[in-house]
């Protein structure tokens, strides 16, 4: 099932039942966020002013959602000004249409794809396949997903959850080859000769976007490997997949980006590769451009004031990497191609909060606060994950335990009261199994023998 | 309506509030090439430091023996380098070093950009042989990022170079070179 979409299948709370199972998956991701996380703080650390450079990414994003309209406008001119197509997609199911038609129109059969979270959001790689058309994923951690028929489990190392000797026998038997090592270079290199092959052939290609810059028309792709480039260079047809809110003003506003996005990520000063184009230019690469403009629930984040902020997000996975939820119970628990911290937050926002599953999201969270500090563009996680617990449907019992406690708590005679009679309802409420849920992972608190309003009352003066 | 118009509706329903945006001038600050130098050498990139007069000599050592390719108005002469005469991709395999020139180098991150102009070619030749060869001039090297932004040609295909093709997929393990050159180096020209 790599590409997996965003519906959750299960509530969060039996999925992670599920994948706390998984000893490999534990270890392999708690190594992996100590490690990308330690190394996060030396290229940190090298800023003058990191926060000042968080709350400048910050700002420049709300301000290019403010004039998101105008920006997409701009965009689409000037791409089309240098000879790219430009298509708009309200839904997944629209640009999966899109994209199935360029490739029919040109009788495509199979197309290479670069790493892109927004076509495993739209499940565009089974929508593809049920049409006729193969899409192989040129990245080495999305190829692995992809021929184990597995998803992602992280933003940036989607095969985390995998090991050396796993990758080896499954490299042994759906590419055929004898692989006397399982020696990660031995294993890149076994990806680098079955892809070449590939990159050499295809007609098109389909990317995501890093970010696009309105004033220009250009596009970013950042990425290591050079399977990007590939893709981006060496097809005849190019297919871009955009969400909306990845379009930045100018040009120059690609800086202040690309100083928080590698830091973030992949915990470098830079990523060795980033590649921008205009539209099309004779003679260097693609000569066909396809630009598809995807909402899919993004204007239902845009429309809720709290909520919005969300759409800051550059999918670096820095939060999944500090969260101690996420580095227990690793990112299929989830459900959703939106993992971690951000993924409790953006996957129900983008179902506009009417998936019961999805809903059960925001409570993924201990609420430490962690992955607001490493947000590199300075989103309140914490302050959305509250919020969107208030939105979700409420038990009618809790419901009704929270109206009595409010109607108890809004006067100080009944609150007394309440507080001498608090032996007895602690005894009764154990009693029913009515905090079962809370106590079952913690004490009960010893109820102490006089409240402290009583020894206030009493004491000395 | 069409999908154009029902996400411009339902981002104008969204009303975002605007506020003033200010982008703050980055000083312009001398660059520094010990700085450029060390972190594209933290790439595990190989880098050379050169007096003009050196430049022909360590290409022409860098290439011996090797089938080496560069971009049709490349600067420098090489013995025994073919020109880019427009090869296809399979033709391209065949070449196991490229040598080319670039717009710029930001000290900042330890980068490279080629923006396709003189002495650059198109990308592919860039891309496709295992060693990438780029020199630079002392002062091409910028000190930030939005300087290096404003030296490029924004609207020509751009390649932002840090150091060899990478990946740390396999158990986070860094395996230098996967698609892209295995192999980087940079020939920095004292001015």
């Amino acid at each position: 099932m790599s590409g997996g979409g965003i519906r959750p299948a299960t509530s969060f709370t039996s999925a992670a039942r599920e994948t706390l199972k998984n000893r490999t998956l534990r270890a392999n991701l708690g190594f992996a966020t100590r490690t990308i996380c330690a190394k996060r703080e030396r290229v940190v650390d090298e800023i003058e002013d990191w926060q000042a450079t968080r709350s400048a990414g910050a700002a420049l994003k709300d301000h290019a959602l403010a004039n998101l309209e105008e920006n997409l406008l701009l965009l689409e001119k000037q791409v089309e000004a240098a000879g790219g197509t430009v298509h708009w997609a309200a839904t997944a199911q629209e640009a999966v249409e899109i994209v199935a038609k360029i490739a029919r129109s040109h009788r495509i059969s199979e197309v290479v794809k670069v790493k892109s979270i927004t076509s495993d959001e739209i499940e565009l790689n089974d929508s593809l396949k049920k049409q006729g058309i193969e899409a192989i994923e040129t990245d080495l951690a999305e190829l692995i997903c992809q021929l184990a028929d597995d998803s992602p489990s992280h933003i940036l190392v989607p095969a985390i959850h995998k090991n050396r000797e796993e990758i080896r026998q499954l490299f042994a038997t759906k590419l055929g080859v004898e692989i006397e090592s399982s020696e990660p270079h031995r294993l890149a290199e076994v990806a680098r000769l079955h892809l070449r092959e590939k990159f050499l052939t295809a007609k098109m290609a389909v990317s995501g976007a890093n970010f696009a810059v309105a004033s220009t028309g250009s596009i970013g792709i950042v990425e290591s490997e050079g399977n990007g480039r590939m893709c981006l260079t060496l097809p005849d047809i190019l297919v871009t997949i955009m969400g909306i809110e990845k379009v930045l003003p100018e040009w120059s506003d690609v800086a202040t980006l690309m100083r928080l996005l590698p830091r973030s990520s992949t915990a470098e000063r830079m990523n060795p590769y980033t590649s921008v184009w205009t539209g099309v230019t004779p003679g260097d690469g693609p000569q066909e451009f396809h630009l598809i403009l995807l909402d899919n629930g993004r204007t239902n984040v845009l429309d809720d004031p709290v909520g919005r902020q969300t759409l800051r997000c550059i999918r670096c996975s820095a939060c999944l990497n500090v969260c101690p939820v996420y580095q227990r119970v690793g990112g299929h628990a989830y459900g959703s191609v939106y993992p971690g911290p951000i993924g409790a937050i953006l996957t129900p926002q983008l179902l506009a909060m009417a998936d019961e599953n999805a809903n059960t999201l925001p409570f993924a969270s201990s609420m430490c606060g962690a992955c607001y500090e490493a947000c590199p563009v300075k989103i309140n996680i914490p302050e959305v994950l509250a919020y969107l617990r208030g939105k979700t449907h409420k038990q009618p019992v809790e419901l009704a335990a929270f109206q009595v406690a409010y109607w108890v708590m809004s006067d100080s005679r009944r609150f007394s009261a309440a507080l001498r009679g608090k032996r007895i309802g602690a005894s009764v409420a154990s009693m029913f199994g009515l905090v079962k849920g809370w106590t079952d992972s913690r004490e009960m608190p010893e109820v102490p023998a006089e409240s402290f309003r009583d020894w206030w009352r009493k004491r000395d003066r | 309506m069409t999908a154009k118009e029902r996400i411009l509706s339902r981002i104008r329903t969204a009303a975002v509030p605007r506020e003033d945006y200010f982008r703050t001038e980055t000083p312009v600050q001398p660059a520094s090439i010990d700085l450029f130098c060390e972190r594209v050498a933290d790439y595990r990139a190989i880098v050379h430091r050169v007096s003009q007069d050196e430049v022909s000599a360590t290409l022409n050592r860098i290439c011996e023996g090797r089938r080496c390719l560069v971009a049709a108005d490349f600067e420098f002469v090489i013995e025994g380098a073919i020109a880019d005469a427009g090869f296809t991709h399979a033709e391209l395999v065949d070449f196991e070093t490229t040598i080319t020139s670039c717009a710029v180098g930001i000290a900042e991150s330890g980068t490279i950009v080629l923006d396709a102009g003189q002495g650059q070619g198109r990308r592919a030749i860039t891309l496709i042989p295992d060693h990438h060869v780029c020199i630079i001039r002392a002062d091409q090297v910028v000190s930030s990022l939005e300087e290096g932004l404003e030296r490029v040609m924004v609207t020509r295909p751009l390649t932002f170079i840090s150091g060899p093709s990478a990946t740390s997929d396999i158990e986070l393990v860094r395996v230098e070179g996967v698609h892209g050159p295995r192999k980087l180096e940079v020939l920095v020209v004292k001015a």
